[in-house]
């Protein structure tokens, strides 16, 4: 999963560093993350994981770390596989 | 959202330092008429020299002579640095006084605090900037900025050049294409890369002075509107001290102060020009019924019309103002981390439509006013003249052009998901 949130956020996020070469924990704003990418990181992710990112999950929290966004996919895929 | 906003907490701030006990609550009504009543003082003097400082393109000096008389260019400035402490929606209400007198005018006041705004909200924990307040509340100092760059294009988000410092100095080198009022200005506000190495979005802010900055004029101010307001192109060369570096990165002082304040007081502007406009199509509108008693003249429905367009406008910048001291309390009590970012992106989608939609609800309004006033408004030199007025408002949609925010707004949107009925 984390492979896959790598490439997602080479593809959408514009980060001043290439993704590849940052650590699971590293802070991804300091790496360049603009509040604008965000919102099409988090369509990525959504699209690529086939899940809605709930209005409760969306703080700055969630894409502080690549480690923040692994959890919180994990977290919605169960969910939904559940319900 | 910035400091000056704290003040809107009222009770919970305390009485001001110098209020006496008990002589709190009148001498705070006393303030209160106090700038309005200078505000109107100023616009009066702005208002004389309109016409002048429009057909000449200059600044306008008057004007700020007798604001700086007023002590108005300090308004913003905090209570502990000597200035008024005004909140945020008392400086929109001056500007909105003054752009009834003077549209150039009142932009260059806007956007000088603007600029106060930022040093205020990111450098109050700097020893030197705190020192830079002071000086300006003395000497009513005038601030402008110096944020678009040949080469880069209007993002100001980007830059070309950078800090070069060499110990305890600091030097910067910028082509800038436009220095509104740069010639006029006391201290000006520059971005530039963090280094030399910094990638063109790792940007710093730096207070230059006058008497360290040298500004070698490169193109000159002859446009549709606004003319007084002299954004001519300059080569800026200035040096100083490293701490005149604001400590904050630019794109937080862009997000956070820079952008949203910049679009609430630029509406003021707007809405300020508009509703000179309206009181000129009143004014006429009452002299036609006057000629033909008995009977409402046919402009009567554009007059309503335009009214009430006018207090829509009125309407949305109170809702501005007041989300802005929302979302400023918000960022005092919580941690930003957990702030949901859906709030911080709404509120910068908010931001975004109050100033496109003010900007071109005003030129609509303005329109309604030309049918009303018909030839008498469209000549110069009537009490019913709204040329002016059309002109700096044709300004308002490119000031960051209006297609780029609503792109950029469409993309902040699709954030946007509040719960629908039945799903989680």
């Amino acid at each position: 999963m984390k492979t896959a949130l790598r490439r997602i956020l080479s593809e959408s996020a514009r980060l001043d560093v290439p993704p590849d070469t940052l650590a699971d924990d590293a802070d991804l704003y300091a790496a360049g993350l603009s509040s604008l990418a965000t919102v099409h990181l988090m369509l990525a992710i959504e699209d690529e994981f086939d899940i809605e990112i709930p209005d409760r999950m969306l703080t700055r929290r969630l894409f502080s770390s690549i480690d923040s966004l692994a959890a919180a996919v994990s977290e919605l895929q169960q969910a939904k596989a559940a319900a | 959202m910035n400091a000056p906003l704290m003040h809107d907490a009222g009770p919970l701030d305390g009485p001001p330092p110098d209020a006496t006990a008990g002589g709190a609550s009148l001498a705070a009504v006393e303030a209160d008429a106090g700038w309005r009543a200078a505000a109107q003082r100023a616009a009066q003097v702005a208002a004389q020299h309109a016409d002048a400082v429009d057909r000449e393109a200059r600044f306008p000096s008057e004007a700020f002579d007798a604001l700086r008389r007023e002590r108005l260019l300090s308004a913003l400035v905090p209570q502990a640095f000597g200035g008024a402490g005004l909140p945020l929606a008392d400086v929109a209400a001056i500007c909105e006084i003054l752009a009834q007198g003077c549209a150039s005018t009142a932009m260059v006041y806007a956007m000088h605090q603007i600029q106060v705004a930022c040093i205020e909200a990111h450098g109050s924990a700097s020893p030197w900037h705190q020192a830079l307040l002071a000086q300006l509340v003395e000497q009513q100092w005038l601030l402008a900025s110096a944020t678009s760059e040949e080469t880069i294009g209007g993002n100001m988000r980007t830059s070309a050049c950078s800090v070069e410092l060499d110990g305890e100095r600091l030097r910067i080198e910028k082509l800038a294409p436009t220095i509104s009022y740069g010639a006029q200005a006391d201290g000006i506000l520059v971005t530039a890369r963090r280094t030399a190495e910094s990638a063109a979005a790792d940007q710093v802010m730096i207070v230059a002075l006058r008497a360290e900055t040298t500004l070698e004029k490169r193109g000159g101010w002859d446009s549709m509107g606004m003319r007084g307001t002299c954004s001519e192109g300059f080569r800026l060369v200035a040096t100083g001290l490293a701490e005149q570096i604001l400590p904050t990165p630019f794109a937080e002082i862009a997000d956070q102060t820079m952008l949203p304040i910049s679009h609430t007081l630029w509406a003021a502007v707007w809405t300020g020009i508009a509703t000179d406009a309206v009181n000129r199509a009143k004014a006429f509108f009452r002299a036609q019924a006057r000629a033909k008693p008995g009977s409402v003249p046919p402009a009567g429905l554009r007059l309503a019309e335009a009214v009430g367009l006018l207090q829509m406008m009125q309407a949305r910048l109170a809702v501005a103002l007041d989300a802005a001291r929302v979302a400023h309390h918000a960022k005092q009590g919580a941690c930003q981390a957990d702030l949901p970012l859906s709030a911080l992106l709404g509120f910068a989608s908010d931001m975004n439509t109050l100033k496109t939609s003010i900007s071109t609800t005003a030129l609509q309004v303005v329109h309604e006013v030309l049918m009303i006033c018909g030839m008498a408004g469209y000549k110069n030199g009537t009490e019913y003249s709204v040329g002016r007025h059309l002109r700096d408002l044709y300004s308002a949609p490119l000031m960051i052009n209006n297609d780029r925010i609503a792109q950029n707004t469409a993309s902040l949107l699709l954030a946007q998901r509040p719960a629908a009925p039945g799903r989680a």
